[in-house]
């Protein structure tokens, strides 16, 4: 093969040797197959991804995946995700981790991350259950749930992410389900395609804790007006679009953002999938670059430092001086 | 007889009044002369009304402290009358308003020379001759104050215009001829025969070089620019913002300055930062840094390179959160759960702030793990005169990467690099997120030589091992200045043991305890992990006597040298009211303790 003829990766190519050791039947194996399967219909090139991820069963996922892998702290997926993005924005940058890292302890992150809008995918893996512990409620279970890992019902009341994530200003919104293939490559890619900040929050069963959202449930059907329909629904069989197509047509984004949160809080029983919103909007890296310059060419990470044959310092402290010479 | 260019002078007045600015035109205007100074910062935590202080001491040589005594103190409001009055020494001189304080109220000691100076004539005059607003000719109270001072002082007020024209530049510039009007008038106020009575006098020095006015936050931000460092987090704390802000200040420089959502995530930025290449580094106080452990340890776990700056005040939780305090020593050495290699260094001067700051980057890189520099707030916020900058040697390390033609050979075989590979001297060459043939993994786990969770007991040991022996390495290589200073006669009577921002008050007051023929050295420790035992150890034991001087309640740094070495200091004397030590203070407790033996001697002058 020509070495300038595009790089054909398949997904095995993305895999590392590491035994995942989840449990049999968890949802986290699909979830990982597809960001496999979307890297390489992506072509990526490995060493140009760099995948991080917090603390949690789902949080090892980078171990799995063959490209740069940053495991961090629980909860703090997020700023670790956007510090290597900044540094290096060449990279593409998908952050990992489980419900409870991202919307119990990293809730704070979660939110901030939607004000700066940097070009990164996060995938959250929603189990509503804290897994590697045993199975406690997380902050999406909802109130008065009672899975079988729980002595009694849970007591507070489950968050609504992708909502939330909507209003802290997330520009790409969406939900899969980690059995649905298809569905879930395809959110991934869009999601890594996406230039700003976007959420892919990914129905995830847990076989062992959660014994109310399990795989029966997600793919039963269930009976409206007399009629037997599938649970599990994409939002463009109801003809929905939530993709902004003039990000300066104030009436559009205040529409479709309402439309969004609609459907997000639409009580019933149904479980709907696909880009809730989706706005095109200058990342936290543009805004920077107006007010810096030299970050449209060099990045924290590529800036020359100094000269690299006698090491000697490249800044000029000339003008800083200015300010304190008397 | 006349006492020339040594002098202590207060501004005082609430906070947001331009005290401030006052002390900044004072002093510079003494610097513009020649003259060498040193400021003292003291606030609330408040943005309005409480009230602050400036203290301005001038020298013929260069300087690092202040000293108790107020020779001449100037205010335009009477809480700082009520306050610091009594602080003027006999013969010393009082510039006020008359209409606002009443002298016969005050505690004044003998033969204080009293100048009433009608601050609100002189801003109606001017807004009348001028046609300028009146509010907005308020805050030249503070350059009335500053003249009246120079009057008495009988300093060249060209220097007060020099200073001025150095404040206001561009589109300001008409400020100064307006301020040196201003200044005419308050100088006119001054009775020619108070002047004579009053014995301290400023002379500029002729031919100087120029210097740099600047406090602890600017000199890091200097050092940082310096170093390379592009990638700078924060959360707004006290004191250690500025430093952020200033950068901030600097585009052209291509920092990428971020104010994240919490000291949690600063540092998570930064370490991210760090292991993409960046030069990286994040700057807090002490609340702040005690929510960064957790990451530090990560980082140290994930040998990443990190800057952080932890500029102490007083704690512990919420504090003295505008005041001084060398409270986080022990803290920062051992900061985070479980074992870790970290360098922590500990500047002692706005010249050690930016060769610390700018050296900080060179043994993060070098030695993969995180640099802490603990600097306190007298540092951050108290402003010194300095000679430039010696630029000349500083060199850029940045540590052992895998070469081309490794990466090259990785990349046909597969693309994973161990990241963590075993070696010699502990660190393992480093490859970059981007490179082809350099694929890691890291993570908070303990883990291979490839970055994969391993809780393997012989994996577990030598991994612990590998990270662990950097310190030696670190101690080995990082050059005695940085590790300790040794200061004055090595055979005298008393050695003193010391730390940070005690350094300087200490090394002022050697001249002045010799003419009481006190004869002192001082060991100034810098390197606070790794620790340099050894060489600490042999100074000391050849010691006649120790003396422990910091700024804590438990005398932390001798804690850590009887740790380290054994060695016992008998003599303590510490202070931890939030304010800084005196030249004054150093003075009378070493006095006492050679005279009397005292054990531990408390200080608590300043407020």
């Amino acid at each position: 093969m020509a070495s300038n003829a595009p790089k054909i990766y398949k997904p095995a190519d993305y895999k590392t040797t590491v035994h995942p050791d989840w449990c049999p039947g968890c949802g986290d194996f699909g979830i990982v197959n597809c960001i496999q399967k979307a890297f390489s219909e992506m072509a990526l090139d490995p060493w140009r991804v760099a995948v991080y991820s917090g603390v949690g069963c789902s949080s090892k996922t980078p171990h799995f995946i063959k490209t740069y892998g940053i495991h961090t702290l629980h909860g703090r997926v997020l700023p670790f995700a956007l510090g290597g993005k900044l540094a290096n924005p060449e990279l593409t940058v998908v952050a990992t981790g489980g419900d409870g890292d991202g919307y119990g302890i990293g809730a704070g992150h979660f939110v901030h991350a939607g004000r700066r809008n940097i070009d990164i995918a996060y995938i959250v893996y929603d189990n509503e259950v804290y897994g590697l512990t045993k199975g406690q409620a997380s902050p999406t279970l909802g109130l008065g749930m009672k899975p079988k890992s729980l002595p009694l019902p849970n007591v507070n009341q489950g968050v609504n992410p992708l909502a939330m994530a909507i209003t802290a200003g997330y520009t790409f919104v969406a939900r899969s389900y980690a059995y649905d293939v298809m569905h879930l490559t395809q959110m991934i890619k869009a999601a890594i395609n996406h230039r700003g900040m976007a959420i892919v929050n990914v129905l995830q069963p847990c076989p062992t804790y959660n014994n109310l959202h399990n795989k029966e449930y997600f793919s039963g059907t269930i009976q409206i007006a007399g009629q037997n329909v599938p649970r599990v629904y994409k939002l463009e069989e109801i003809g929905y679009d939530g993709i902004v197509k003039n990000s300066e047509d104030t009436a559009e984004v205040a529409q479709k953002k309402e439309k969004a949160l609609t459907q997000l809080m639409k009580l019933e029983e149904r479980v709907s999938l696909g880009i809730f919103y989706q706005i095109d909007l200058p990342t936290y890296h543009d805004r920077l670059a107006k007010i810096i310059p030299q970050l449209k060419e060099k990045s924290p990470a590529s800036y020359p430092i100094e000269d690299t044959r006698t090491h000697q310092p490249l800044t000029d402290l000339g003008d800083a001086y200015k300010d304190f010479l008397v | 007889m006349a006492i020339v260019n040594d002098l202590s002078w207060m501004i005082g007045g609430p906070q947001g009044t331009g005290v401030e600015s006052s002390a900044n035109l004072f002093a510079r205007a003494c610097v513009a002369g020649g003259l060498w100074i040193y400021g003292k910062r003291e606030y609330h935590s408040n943005i309005m009304g409480e009230h602050s202080y400036f203290q301005v001491r001038v020298s013929t040589k260069q300087i690092g402290s202040h000293i108790d005594p107020v020779h001449l103190l100037a205010t335009f409001e009477d809480s700082t009358a009520q306050i610091h009055a009594q602080e003027l020494v006999p013969g010393g001189a009082f510039v006020y308003d008359p209409l606002l304080t009443k002298p016969e109220n005050l505690k004044l000691a003998k033969d204080v020379i009293l100048i009433p100076i009608d601050f609100e004539k002189i801003i109606k005059e001017i807004a009348q001759e001028t046609g300028e607003d009146y509010l907005k000719l308020i805050i030249m109270k503070n350059t009335i104050a500053v003249a009246a001072s120079f009057a008495l002082l009988e300093y060249d007020v060209h220097y007060m215009e020099k200073a001025l024209a150095g404040i206001f530049t561009g589109k300001k510039a008409p400020l100064v001829p307006l301020n040196m009007r201003v200044a005419e008038k308050a100088i006119s106020q001054v009775p020619k025969e108070k002047i004579q009575k009053f014995a301290w006098k400023l002379k500029a020095l002729p031919q100087t070089p120029r210097r740099l006015m600047i406090n602890g936050v600017q000199a890091v931000a200097l050092g940082k620019l310096k170093a390379g460092c592009k990638f700078q987090t924060y959360y707004p704390i006290t004191p250690a913002s500025d430093e952020s802000v200033y950068l901030e200040g600097k585009p052209e420089y291509g920092v990428l300055v971020m104010q994240a959502e919490d000291e949690i995530a600063s540092i998570q930025l930064a370490i991210s930062a760090g292991l993409m290449g960046a030069r990286a580094s994040t700057s807090t106080s002490g609340p702040g840094f005690c929510l960064m452990c957790e990451s530090i340890g990560w980082a140290g776990m994930n040998e990443v390179p990190v800057v952080v700056f932890n500029y102490q005040r007083g704690g512990p939780s919420t504090g003295l959160p505008t005041r001084h305090e060398q409270g986080d020593l022990l803290f920062t050495i051992n900061a985070g759960h479980g074992e870790f290699p970290r360098i922590v260094i500990a500047p002692g001067d706005m010249e050690e702030s930016f060769y610390d700051a700018f050296y900080a980057f060179n043994y993060a890189e070098k030695f993969q793990t995180p640099v802490i520099v603990l600097s306190d707030k007298a540092i951050a916020n108290n402003t010194q005169s300095i000679l430039p900058y010696d630029e000349s040697k500083l060199m850029i390390e940045r540590g052992v990467y895998a070469s081309k033609e490794t990466l090259e050979a990785n990349a046909a075989t597969g693309g994973e690099f161990k990241r963590f590979a075993f070696t010699e001297s502990g660190l393992s060459p480093r490859t970059l997120p981007g490179q082809k043939g350099g694929i890691f993994w890291m993570t908070g786990d303990e883990h291979d030589e490839l970055g994969h969770i391993c809780e393997e007991p012989e994996n577990r040991l030598k991994m612990d091992e590998k990270r662990m022996k950097k310190l030696n390495l670190a101690l080995k290589e990082i050059p005695e200045r940085d590790q300790y200073k040794f200061f004055g006669d090595e055979k005298a009577d008393y050695t003193i043991v010391t730390w940070g921002s005690a350094k300087p008050p200490i090394l002022d007051a050697l001249p002045v305890l010799k003419s009481k023929g006190i004869n002192v050295n001082v060991l100034q420790i810098r390197l606070m992990c790794p620790f340099p035992a050894e060489a600490v150890s042999k100074i000391l034991s050849k010691a006649k006597n120790l003396i422990d001087i910091e700024m804590n309640y438990t005398a932390q740094l001798a804690e850590l040298v009887r740790q380290e070495t054994g060695i016992d200091i008998p003599h303590k004397v510490l202070k931890w009211t939030g304010r800084p030590i005196s030249e004054t203070e150093i003075v009378s407790a070493v006095t006492e303790i050679v005279q009397k033996k005292t054990k531990k001697v408390v200080l608590r002058y300043g407020l």
